[in-house]
Parts: C-alpha cells; structure tokens; sequence
C-alpha cells in the first residue's frame, strides 16, 4: 500500500526534474547571451556602419537596416497570400484543390529553410541578375506562408457558424460575411500568428546567404544586397577579430530581444483583445 | 380580414436521402403570429430555415415544392432579396461580437453596402431598439460591445437588428429556449406586440408559450403537417388525435 504512494512520489518529482534539466540549458543560454551581447550594446552599435579589422567600435546599423526591411517586406508578400489561402482551404473544405492546397502546407512546411534559398535564387536572383533584398524577402516569405495559412485555418473554424448565419439572415453576401463579420472576428487570432511567423523567420540566415547576401554599406533599396543581422552573427562569429565577435554577440542579444518582444506582445496584446465570441 | 403573406405549397425538405419535411401545404397571415410546434426532430427548424433559404447553406441540403411570398416563389428570386423581407432571429442570441449595441442594429443597413446618414442611423437604432423593447435598458451604452449585455438583452438586441430592416416577415427559432423564465416573458410580451409591424412565424416546443403568443398554431409530427388551425381551435378542440396526445403530453 505504501509503495504506490511511494511510486506516486517519485513520478512526481521526477517529472519536475526533467523539466528542470530542460530549463538549465536554456538558462545558460541566456545567460551567455546577456553577459557577453549587453556589453557591445551602445547607442554606436545601433547608429554606426561596421569598421574594417583592426579599428575598434563601429555599429550593425546596416543590419538592422536591413533586417527591418526583409521583414517588412516577407510580411507584405505572405500576409494576403496566407490569409487568401487559410480562407480558401477552410470555406472550400469540400474541393480537391482545397485538400490540395492543405497538404502542400504541410509539405512545405518540412522544406529546409536552405532550399528555399535556392528557389528564391533561382526564381529571382538569377532573372534580375543581382542579389537583392528582395530574393532574400522572397525565401522568406515562403517560409513564413505554412504558418500563416495554419493559424489563419485554425482561427476560422474557430468562428461559429451561427454568426454567419446571423450576417446571411440580413441578407449579407459572402464577401461582405466575410469581410465585415467573419474576419474582424479572427484578427487578433491570425495577427498574433503573423508575429509568430515574423519571430520564426527574423533568426533565419541559411536563406539569406545566396539571396540578401550581404552589405557592409547601409542600403534602403530592396533591389540590392542588404545585410541582415543573422548573418551579421554568422560572419562576425566566423571570424578571428575579438571585436567582431563582440559585436555577433551584441547582434545575437537585439536578435533574441526583438524575438522576446514579439512573443510578448502576441502572448498580452493579442491575447487581451481577442474577441469573446 | 386575412391577409396572405407566405403561402407553402406541397413542400418537402431534407439532408441527403433523408425527408424531413414532408409535403407540407400552409399559409401565414399578415400580421400574425404563427407558432409550428412538434417534438423534437419533427422538422420545424428545418421547415422555418426553409423560409428564408437559410436550409441551402448545408451541402447536403434539398428541397422540393414552393413558398411565395406575396405570389412570388422565393427560391426564383435572389435569396439574398429574400432575406431582406424574411428576418431571422435564432435559437442561441447571436449579436456580431466585434460591433457596437449601434452597429448591431444598422449591421443589415451595413453588411449590404447601404449607406445613412448619421441622422438616418440614429433614428433607425432609436426606432428599432424601442420596438424590441431595449432602448431603456441601452440608450447610455450604445457604443458599447452588445456582447456586454445579458442573454435576454442579446436576443432582444438581435430583434432588433432584424426589425431594422423593415422585414416583412420575422422567424423565430426556438429564440427563447436559451433564456430564463424571466427573459422569456419578457420577450413573450415583445412577440404579441411587434405583430403590428410584422409578420411572425415561430418555432416552439413549448405549448404553453405557443398557447400565450400565437393567433395560429401548426402541429408538425415526423415532418407532416398534421394540422393547423386558430390557436383557440387548436388547443381546445384538436381534430387529431396525435395533436391531442401531443398536447396532453402523451409524447413530446
């Protein structure tokens, strides 16, 4: 009798040490990242181009510079096709090409973020003949669409049906249900998983090498190369100058920055006015 | 003096291989109430979702016969067209989560692209919100989420959203089985008084509230119409014997 209250005990706290082993590694990596990355940060780093080996300081303006515009472009080009596509798949459930569209989602899913480099290569860098921020926001884009079409898809059904019953009953079309009734409903849903396909893609650089490329110079001009700040950790941390792996520290900590601050913001903002249905 | 309105002809409706409605002949007079009260599964809210061609929405869904509204088969005109003039207010108080008590109200003026002025608005929300019976209650907190109010307030909110249309029909299905007793009163007392503006054709299960609010009552049992009669008539002297064990609760 004992013995399974016993049993019973240790499962428990064998649990809460598993969980603990998982944090311990996390923790370390924060750590390291804090430590060594907070000491690089200046109002330089954020305003200041790269200086060649050797002359100390200098800044990962073109970077972030850079960053901001891959993003924000990925995000124009994945936001209405991903939300096209979660509508299609979830309103159309009953077409092939519905079933189709979902199961290529998934597939593209499973596609390595460096192959998706390459087809942006192939599909843009090559006709335009130039690296460009926009091939790199192309790669991007396609690995941003998967999770924003799921999010979008799992929001919808989400909706219940007798809302749309009630815009229908007024004698409201599907586009206006859609429009004024279905998709105000499901915005702070399928926002939240745009912040979440943002946060997964800022920390992407396998895609960017052959695309975005790379600059030491700041560019605002989506039709050259720019530099982004992954890459900038992978250059700068390859490199056998201790200032530049400072900096790829002080690039790593903005980076896992930026990605806290979206997580937060989908975790409270988002999830405070999503709507009570 | 009795005014068609709707007028069923050997109608029929189901899912699939499946008849839920069967052959029904019927019509509804103009500023009256009509209650269609059966047991569950005897096809009411199929056959009233048939009224305004909300039933077409489910795949699977098939009809056979005619309704005309003022002489004309609704289902040769534009459903959207026939929405307009058959409102619905449903089971579970369904106000657009997203929307202000206001917008609620002007949603069917908005949801088909029509556009008020503010004073044309304001007079409509005013309007409508007093014949369901809510203005009092929400006149300082238009501008709030309708979702706010309680559920009785809701499903008055949603009559009112469908009487600002100016429909000429309004379908009530079961909206007062998710209430309590005190809300549906309330909303029992709003049914009797808006048949001076429209027409209303209810479902119930409730014979006692069939018995309060309807001028005429329609007995369905397995998707055939039994009869339909005055509701006096109906409830006093049925001819059927299934609609008498119905009522003395033989079966429900």
């Amino acid at each position: 009798m004992k013995w399974r209250l016993i049993k019973d005990k240790l499962f428990k706290y064998s649990v809460i040490l598993f969980a603990f082993a998982v944090f311990i590694p996390l923790a370390l990596i924060l750590f390291d990242l804090v430590s060594k990355g907070i000491g690089a940060i200046n109002l330089e780093f954020f305003t200041k181009l790269p200086k060649p080996p050797g002359e100390e300081g200098g800044g990962i303006l073109n970077a972030i510079a850079g960053t901001f515009i891959l993003i924000s472009l990925a995000t124009l080009m994945a936001v209405p096709f991903g939300i096209m596509t979660g509508i299609f798949i979830v309103d159309f459930k009953k077409s092939k090409t519905a079933k189709f569209a979902s199961f290529s989602v998934n597939l593209l899913q499973g596609i390595p973020s460096i192959v998706l480099g390459i087809i942006a290569y192939i599909w843009v860098v090559l006709p335009t003949g130039k690296f460009s921020a926009l091939s790199g926001a192309v790669a991007l884009a396609i690995m941003m669409l998967p999770i924003i079409i799921k999010s979008t898809e799992e929001t919808l059904k989400m909706i219940p049906d007798y809302l749309k019953e009630a815009s229908y009953s007024l004698g409201a079309g599907y586009t206006r249900t859609l429009f004024k009734v279905v998709l105000p409903a499901a915005l702070p849903s399928i926002a939240s998983g745009v912040l979440i396909s943002i946060s997964r893609i800022a920390g992407e650089t396998a895609p960017l090498l052959f695309t975005a490329f790379g600059n030491p110079f700041l560019n605002l001009n989506a039709l050259k190369p720019v530099d982004s700040m992954p890459l900038v950790i992978f250059k700068y941390a390859m490199s056998p100058y201790d200032d530049w792996h400072r900096i790829a520290w002080g690039a790593s900590f903005v980076l896992i920055l930026f990605i806290l601050v979206m997580n937060l913001l989908t975790k409270f903002y988002f999830s405070k006015k999503r709507v009570k249905l | 003096m009795k005014d068609r309105v709707l007028e069923v002809k050997d109608f029929s409706a189901g899912f699939g291989d499946k008849t839920v409605v069967k052959n029904v002949s019927m019509e509804i007079y103009k500023n009256r109430v009509t209650s269609i009260m059966g047991p569950s599964g005897c096809g009411k809210t199929t056959f009233i979702r048939c009224m305004n061609r909300l039933h077409e929405l489910n795949e699977q869904a098939f009809h056979k016969g005619e309704i005309l509204l003022d002489g004309e088969n609704i289902f040769k005109k534009n459903p959207i067209e026939v929405r307009k003039k058959i409102g619905m207010v449903f089971q579970r108080p369904n106000p657009f989560p997203t929307m202000s008590i206001y917008d609620n109200v002007i949603a069917g003026y908005t949801l088909n692209g029509i556009k008020l002025s503010k004073e044309e608005k304001d007079k409509i929300v005013e309007d409508s919100l007093k014949k369901a019976y809510l203005w009092e209650e929400v006149k300082d907190s238009l501008h709030r989420r309708g979702t706010f109010l309680s559920g009785g307030q809701q499903q008055r909110l949603c009559i009112a959203r469908a009487l600002a249309v100016k429909p000429e029909i309004i379908l009530l299905d079961e909206a007062t089985s998710a209430l309590d007793p005190k809300a549906t009163a309330k909303i029992e007392e709003l049914i009797v008084d808006l048949k001076q503006y429209v027409t209303i054709v209810m479902v119930t299960h409730n014979i006692s509230q069939a018995a309060r609010v309807s001028d005429y009552i329609a007995f369905l049992y397995l998707g055939e119409l039994v009869e339909y009669d005055k509701a006096d008539t109906i409830l006093t002297t049925p001819k059927d014997e299934r609609t008498e064990e119905y009522l003395t609760g033989k079966f429900s």
